[in-house]
């Protein structure tokens, strides 16, 4: 059956209930875990928030990311699946919310909001014209809005291609991602600056957004990489896409696996080097005690394990090893925040409780409800894309 | 046509999807010793042929581990027996240093060997000789024809069969190839006995010129400019010395020039009672004194000698040097303290010669008296 074919013939089905009532139970159990928890202990669960944060923001704009680089690079595989990252990226959404509660939280996360530690320090003191409240405030408001801007541009004229099956929309754009991709480079290097290095005023790394980066475009890839094998494996996707989409997949997976250990051991090994005591700092709370293990769980699980595991061709062809690969890979994008900005709160020891649980089974929730009403009310398909047909033609 | 022998029936196509479809029904038929040839590669020919994963990667595993391998021990016998020193304070082993290079020599082996067993194994080079080569079939497949071939080794082959396969499925020209055995029995000319022995030849008066004229040619040398001279150079060995070092110890009690070993190192009394500033207090004295002072004594005892310096609260707090005390103690006092060391104050001795301590003194003494002015002074 040609490719033309399968197109006629797609008919979208609508996701079952249960996936439906799943999001909403996870949803209401997070929200309520999340509200004890901020009654409970509202410092730790800040923290905790920073994370899921961080985390959100990067599979958002990780996906738009992709959106863009597709319409950038000219790219057809992905077109097939362009809307599945569409939707992913429509859970910045709740970026403002987050950012609100953590907005009320500042004393309890920054030491540099803190007037009496910042009046005994000079570094502080010096650095104190980029980091005070107004300026923070104002950087993360703009950041989100400019997201917020770019998500709608791009989303908007995808979602009218469908209807009028106007070439020129792709057009339009392509020249929108071409712009969206050096802001976005610089935003998220800001905002990764602003919320965790920030988080201990007297590190600095230079190369931090780059590894922050590399960690966003392998969450986006990862959620991509989960939704597209369970639609297809389940058949939500009938249209004929063949292994070798997978294959693409799993190559882009695997490449920037292995671009983030290329990141983390160049800051690590120039931190090294370099033994200066403003440098060494982070990386030797992060060897105390229990982090210990933490952090050595970093190297396996970002690293040795996905490589291990998408390093033959097979594996990479394989719904099944790929799918348990992506969900790894995810989850590693949560541990590495984790990784990053819990030993900040407590640098004695490993911290690890209900309230750790609340905010991540929160975020799963209003993913899930949100694809899910994506899905009700959209194409799953990008039905007037011109490069739709030769993206389901894809060989390797 | 005599000593021919059957090598495969050929077909030809005129477009990628037939050969696709040939190559797919042809596996389907239970072939497995058939070919295709096609002008340019052809997506998803492997897939249409069953064909399965290819095992030139397991080349680049292995040698590649085994790159991982060798550059570690190699590194760690380099850095930790070899030549062990210090780098920048780090232990011998230092994993995070070794690793780029580590990586370097993966990534070079692993490429190396799987270009080397492509070509050497999977090639088959240096050899040269196919059935195919010559043939009507191979001149039209490098062109515009897509070609296949179904061997006559093959298991289920039979010559009248396959030509009626071949012809139900579009092709056309549909010919048998034959091959001479003795033609593609002849060896190489690179393998016969005589080459083989020029190249060692070659190899051997190569390696003989390129020593000669490295070791030898390059050091005549027609205009020498007193390079080489009749005398032992530092590190040299001596054959006339019993040590068989160039280098001699100097005899018990030689004292360098311009230099007078400091005698009170233990007891200072003799010193307090004899020795005194051989200096006058000149322009050029004061000057150099002055210059001496900032540079070594100012950081922490201030550039008026009051004790008050940058190091001011970092540091045990320096003494002054305008107290009653100082200015009454005996210039040998000084030079004692700055040559042995004082409390937290470290020994000058290897930073600041005699000549120089006894300026700097000569200018202490005139900084305590601009600030203790006798009456005199003024007038």
């Amino acid at each position: 059956m040609s490719s033309a074919e399968n197109i006629i013939n797609f008919k979208q089905r609508d996701l079952p209930v249960s996936i439906n009532k799943t999001g909403w139970t996870l949803f209401l159990t997070g929200l309520l875990l999340s509200v004890i928890a901020f009654i409970y202990d509202p410092q730790r669960s800040a923290y905790n928030l920073v994370i899921i944060f961080m985390f959100v923001t990067s599979v958002g704009v990780g996906s738009l990311f992709l959106v863009a680089l597709e319409y950038v690079a000219g790219a057809v595989w992905s077109t097939p699946f362009r809307r599945v990252s569409e939707f992913l990226s429509s859970i910045i959404f709740i970026l403002p919310f987050m950012a609100l509660i953590l907005f009320f939280n500042m004393q309890n996360l920054f030491e540099w909001m803190r007037p009496s530690v910042v009046q005994a320090d000079k570094v502080l003191q010096g650095k104190s014209s980029y980091l005070n409240l107004n300026f923070f405030i104002l950087r993360t408001a703009v950041i989100i809005g400019v997201w917020f801007l770019f998500y709608w541009l791009i989303i908007r004229n995808s979602k009218l291609q469908d209807k009028t099956k106007d070439q020129n929309l792709t057009t339009k754009n392509i020249r929108i991602s071409a712009v969206f991709m050096p802001i976005f480079g610089l935003l998220i290097t800001v905002l990764s600056i602003d919320w965790i290095m920030s988080l201990e005023p007297h590190w600095y790394s230079t190369i931090f957004g780059v590894y922050y980066f590399s960690g966003t475009v392998l969450a986006g890839l990862a959620a991509l990489t989960i939704v597209v094998v369970l639609l297809r494996e389940n058949g939500y996707m009938n249209l004929g896409l063949t292994k070798d989409h997978y294959y693409s997949l799993g190559a882009l997976l695997f490449a920037f696996t292995n671009f983030w250990a290329y990141i983390a051991f160049s800051q690590y090994l120039l931190i090294w080097y370099g033994n200066i005591p403003e440098e060494t700092v982070w990386m030797i709370e992060r060897w105390h005690g229990s982090w210990k293990f933490i952090s050595l769980g970093v190297i396996f699980l970002r690293f040795v394990i996905p490589y291990t595991a998408l390093v033959s061709q097979p594996s990479k062809t394989n719904p099944t090893r790929l799918l348990w690969v992506s969900i790894l890979i995810l989850f590693s994008h949560f541990y590495d925040l984790y990784w990053m900005i819990m030993p900040s709160f407590d640098k004695s020891g490993l911290v690890f409780g209900w309230i750790e649980l609340a905010f991540p089974i929160l975020t799963v929730g209003f993913v899930i409800l949100l694809f899910y009403y994506k899905v009700s009310h959209n194409n799953i398909i990008p039905l007037g894309d011109p490069k739709l047909i030769r993206g389901l033609d894809f060989r390797l | 046509m005599d000593n021919k022998i059957l090598y495969a029936v050929s077909g030809l196509f005129s477009s990628p999807n037939d050969i696709i479809h040939a190559a797919e029904e042809t596996a389907r038929a239970g072939y497995k010793n058939y070919d295709l040839n096609t002008p340019y590669p052809l997506h998803g020919m492997a897939q249409a042929m069953k064909l399965p994963h290819s095992k030139l990667g397991y080349a680049a595993l292995v040698v590649g581990l085994f790159g991982v391998v060798f550059a570690l021990s190699f590194m760690s016998w380099v850095s930790i027996l070899g030549y062990p020193l210090v780098i920048g304070g780090k232990p011998y082993f230092s994993l995070p240093a070794f690793i780029p290079i580590t990586f370097e020599v993966t990534v070079l082996s692993a490429s190396i060997a799987t270009f080397v067993t492509m070509v050497f194994v999977f090639f088959k080079l240096p050899n040269l000789k196919h059935p195919l080569h010559d043939t009507d079939y191979l001149k039209s497949v490098s062109t515009d024809k897509f070609g296949i071939i179904i061997q006559a080794v093959d298991p289920i082959f039979n010559e009248e069969q396959v030509k009626h396969f071949l012809a139900s499925l579009g092709a056309e020209n549909i010919k048998p190839i034959y091959y001479d055995e003795e033609e593609l029995s002849v060896k190489n000319k690179i393998f016969e006995p005589k080459f083989i022995a020029f190249l060692i030849a070659v190899a051997i008066l190569n390696s003989a010129a390129v020593y000669y004229s490295f070791n030898k040619l390059m050091y005549i040398n027609p205009f020498n400019f007193m390079d080489n001279q009749e005398k032992l150079n530092p590190q040299e060995p001596g054959l006339l010395s019993a040590d068989s070092y160039g280098m001699r110890v100097p005899v018990e009690g030689t004292i360098a020039r311009g230099h007078l070993p400091y005698l009170f190192v233990n007891d200072t009394t003799d010193a307090f009672k004899y020795l005194a500033n051989p200096l006058l207090p000149s322009n050029h004295n004061l000057g150099r004194g002055q210059q001496k002072f900032n540079t070594f004594c100012s950081p922490c005892h201030g550039f008026f000698a009051e004790g008050k310096s940058r190091l001011q609260g970092q540091f045990l707090a320096p003494p002054s040097l305008q107290t009653e005390k100082v200015r009454n103690w005996k210039d040998a006092v000084i030079f004692n303290i700055i040559t042995s060391g004082f409390n937290v104050m470290p020994s000058y001795a290897s930073q600041i010669p005699e000549e120089e301590r006894w300026q700097i003194i000569l200018y202490i003494r005139a900084l305590q008296r601009s600030q203790h002015a006798k009456e005199s002074d003024f007038q």
